[in-house]
C-alpha cells in the first residue's frame, strides 16, 4: 500500500533504505574509488591523497614499456578465450536444450550432473583438471586444459538459461512448421532459432563474461601464458602503481559498453517482435 | 475474385472416392491408457464435420493423428482413398489450424503465409505474390506486412486460415478454432468458416466442446466421450434422437428421466407445466426460473436429486407463472418421450 503524501514513512523504510544504500556502497563504491585513482597524478600512489590528475597511467597500460605487465597480450589471450568459450556455450546449449525436450530416459540424472558443476569448489576443478593432464604425460594449454576448464563454468550457467527459453517456447510453432513442411533444419533455422533468439543471445553473453572473468579455474589449467584476471593478479602482487587502477577502469568501460550493447540488442528484438513496427516489405 | 480460382483443386475425382477421410478402428494408446479408442468414421466429400465432447473425450488426439502429429496405435486413416497412416503431416493432404494459431511471431502475415511455399523452394516474388492472393481470400489483403502481435484474435485466425488453406489440402483440420474470440467474432468467424468450407468445397473437421457451435456448423456432428465415438450423424438427427444419456445431456435441452426402469430423454421445449394431476409427468419443486427473452425456463427438481425443465414460452408462463419453490408438474406427450439406449 502506498503512504499517503505527508503520512510518517513506516520504520520498516527506513531500514530497507539502508539496507540498499550499504548494497550500493558495496557495489559500486569501491569501482568509484578505482575511476577516480586512475587518474592520479604523476607523482601520486596507490591510494589518496591524490597529487594532481594525470592520464600517464593510461598512457603506461597502453604503451610496450615492460614496466607493467604484458597487458595487451593477455587482453588478446582473454578476448579470444571469451569468444571461443562464448561460442562452444551456445552450440553445446541450444544442441542440449533441444534434446531435452524430449524425456528421454536418465534426462534428469544427465542435467544434474551437467549442472553439479556449478557447486564444486572452483579452485579444486582447475587443478584436478591440471593433475589428470600432468598424469597422461600432456601439457596443460590456454585452448585445451584452459577451454576445458573454463567450459565446465560456462556450460552450466548456459544449459539453465538455455532450457528455461526453450521451456517456454511453444512446440505448436514447430508443429505448424512441421504441417506446412519444412524439415527439421528448416523449422529450426526458420523458426526455433530465430524465436529463442533473445535467449540465444543471452547464453552468448553469459558465456562471454564468465569466461572473460574465469579466475580460479584458469589459474592452474592455462600452461605457460596468462589470461587477463590472471596478469592482473600477477600485476598486484608485482608492479605496485596506479597502472592497475587505470586498468580497471579500462576493463569496466569495456564490459559496461559490451553489455550496452547486448542489451541494446535484445531489446530491439523484442520490440521488434512485438509489433513496434512492421517490417519493410 | 482471383483467389477462388488459385484454389479449386483440379483433381479430377475417381468415381469410388465417396469419402475424404476415413478412419478405421484408429486407437491411440498413451502408457497403456487408451486416449482414443477403436474410433471408425467417414467423412463424405465436402462436408463440415465437427468432433464434439468435453475435455479429455479423444476429440483432439483424433485430431492430431489425422493430420500425422500423434502416430496411431492402431487403425488406419485414409484421405480421399490413400491410406496416410504412416504419412509425414506434410504429405497428407490435410492442413491444420492450431488452437491460438501458432503464427510465427517473427514473421508478417504474408510470411506466415507464404512459409509452405518458401520451404518447397518456391522463389520469394512468386510466393509472396501467392500468399497475397490468399490474404485476400480471407479479406486480410491490406493487413499483408504487420506482425501476428500487431493482429487483433480475428485477424491472427483469419492470418492462420490462410497459412493452412495456401497448401490446398483436401481436409482442413481446425483445433478449437473459435475459442480464443469473444463471443461476437466467434459467431461472426463461424459464418466465415462456413462460407469457406462451402466456397472451396473441402472437408473441414472441426474440433469443438461447443454444442452450439457444432450444431450451428456442421453436415456431421460427431459426439465423442472417453476415447469412443457415441454418436455421429447430422446435427437433427442428434438433437432428435440422441442414443445414450450423455449424448442427451451433452448436446444440451433435454431431460433425462427414469421412466419404468428405462431411461428415456424429453427434449425441455417439448415440456410444459401441467397440473398435479396429469399421468405422465416429473413432479416436483421449482429450483428455478430463468427468463431468457422469448422463452422461460423453468427448473424442477424431483426426488433423489434429479433435475428437469421446460423451456415455456414468454406468453404461455407469463398467463400462468409460476413461483420459485412452489410445486410443478412437468408434462409432455408420450411420443416426445425418447428411450435411450442405456
Amino acid at each position: 500500500m502506498m503512504t499517503e503524501p505527508g503520512q510518517p514513512r513506516p520504520k520498516s523504510f527506513y531500514f530497507l533504505a539502508a539496507f540498499f544504500a550499504a548494497f550500493l556502497a558495496f557495489m559500486y563504491g569501491p569501482m568509484l574509488v578505482i575511476f577516480i585513482l586512475s587518474f592520479q597524478g604523476e607523482n601520486g600512489g596507490m591510494s589518496f591523497p591524490m597529487e594532481g590528475t594525470s592520464l600517464l597511467w593510461f598512457k603506461q597500460l597502453l604503451s610496450d614499456t615492460g614496466r607493467v605487465g604484458d597487458i595487451p597480450s593477455a587482453l588478446l589471450r582473454s578476448l579470444e578465450m571469451a569468444v571461443l568459450a562464448s561460442a562452444l556455450t551456445v552450440v553445446i546449449c541450444v544442441s542440449a536444450g533441444l534434446a531435452f525436450r524430449r524425456r528421454f530416459p536418465g534426462a534428469g540424472l544427465l542435467f544434474y550432473t551437467a549442472v553439479a558443476s556449478l557447486v564444486m569448489p572452483s579452485l579444486f576443478v582447475g587443478f584436478g583438471i591440471a593433475l589428470g593432464f600432468k598424469q597422461l604425460g600432456w601439457r596443460t594449454s590456454l585452448f585445451t586444459s584452459g577451454l576445458g576448464a573454463q567450459l565446465t563454468w560456462t556450460l552450466p550457467f548456459g544449459l539453465m538459461i538455455t532450457f528455461a527459453t526453450i521451456g517456454r517456447f511453444d512446440r505448436r510453432y514447430e508443429e505448424a512448421a512441421t504441417d506446412l513442411g519444412a524439415s527439421a533444419w528448416q523449422r529450426f533455422k526458420d523458426i526455433i532459432l530465430p524465436i529463442i533468439m533473445p535467449g540465444v543471445v543471452g547464453v552468448a553473453l553469459f558465456g562471454f563474461t564468465l569466461s572473460y572473468d574465469e579466475f580460479p579455474r584458469s589459474q592452474l589449467t592455462v600452461g605457460a601464458v596468462n589470461t587477463l584476471p590472471l596478469e592482473i593478479w600477477a600485476m598486484t602482487t608485482a608492479a605496485i602503481s596506479p597502472v592497475l587502477f587505470a586498468l580497471g577502469t579500462v576493463t569496466t568501460v569495456v564490459s559496461f559498453l559490451v553489455l550496452t550493447a547486448a542489451i541494446a540488442i535484445i531489446g530491439l528484438m523484442v520490440r521488434r517482435r512485438s509489433g513496434g513496427r512492421a517490417t519493410p516489405a | 475474385m482471383n483467389a477462388h480460382a488459385a484454389i479449386e483443386a483440379p483433381v479430377s475425382t475417381p468415381p469410388s472416392q465417396r469419402y475424404d477421410l476415413e478412419m478405421v478402428a484408429v486407437s491411440k494408446v498413451y502408457q497403456g491408457a487408451a486416449a482414443v479408442n477403436g474410433v471408425s468414421l467417414r467423412i463424405p466429400k465436402a462436408s463440415y464435420c465437427c468432433l464434439l465432447g468435453p475435455s479429455g473425450c479423444g476429440k483432439s488426439t483424433t485430431l492430431r493423428m489425422i493430420a500425422g502429429h500423434e502416430a496411431a496405435t492402431s487403425g488406419d486413416i485414409l484421405i480421399g482413398d490413400r491410406n496416410v497412416t504412416d504419412a509425414p503431416p506434410a504429405d497428407r493432404g490435410t492442413s491444420m489450424m492450431f488452437q491460438n494459431y501458432a503464427l510465427f511471431p517473427h514473421m508478417s502475415a504474408v510470411d506466415n503465409v507464404a512459409y509452405s511455399l518458401k520451404v518447397r523452394g518456391v522463389a520469394k516474388a512468386e510466393r509472396r505474390e501467392k500468399a497475397r492472393e490468399f490474404l485476400d481470400l480471407v479479406r486480410m489483403g491490406e493487413f499483408s506486412e504487420r506482425l501476428p502481435a500487431q493482429m487483433s484474435g480475428g485477424q491472427q485466425q483469419r492470418v492462420a486460415l490462410a497459412r493452412a488453406l495456401i497448401t490446398r489440402p483436401k481436409v482442413l483440420l481446425l483445433d478449437e478454432p473459435l475459442s480464443a474470440l469473444d463471443p461476437f467474432l466467434r459467431e461472426h468467424m463461424r459464418g466465415e468458416l462456413k462460407r469457406l468450407q462451402r466456397d472451396l468445397g473441402i472437408s473441414f473437421v472441426h474440433v469443438t466442446h461447443s454444442q452450439d457451435e457444432a450444431m450451428a456448423l456442421a453436415d456431421l456432428v460427431v459426439v465423442m466421450e472417453a476415447g469412443h465415438i457415441r454418436q455421429a450423424g447430422a446435427p437433427r438427427e442428434i438433437f432428435e434422437r440422441p442414443g445414450t444419456a450423455f449424448v442427451a445431456r451433452f448436446i444440451g435441452g433435454h431431460n433425462v428421466l427414469a421412466r419404468d426402469g428405462r431411461r428415456i430423454a424429453v427434449r425441455a421445449d417439448r415440456c410444459r407445466l401441467g397440473s398435479a394431476d396429469d399421468a405422465v409427468g416429473f413432479r416436483g419443486r421449482v429450483a428455478n426460473v430463468e427468463y431468457l427473452g422469448s422463452t422461460v425456463r423453468v427448473t424442477v427438481a424431483g426426488e433423489n436429486g434429479v433435475d428437469a425443465a421446460a423451456l415455456v414460452s414468454d406468453e404461455t408462463f407469463f398467463a400462468a407463472p409460476v413461483e420459485i419453490g412452489g410445486q410443478a408438474t412437468l408434462v409432455w406427450a408420450e411420443r416426445d418421450a425418447h428411450a435411450l439406449s442405456d
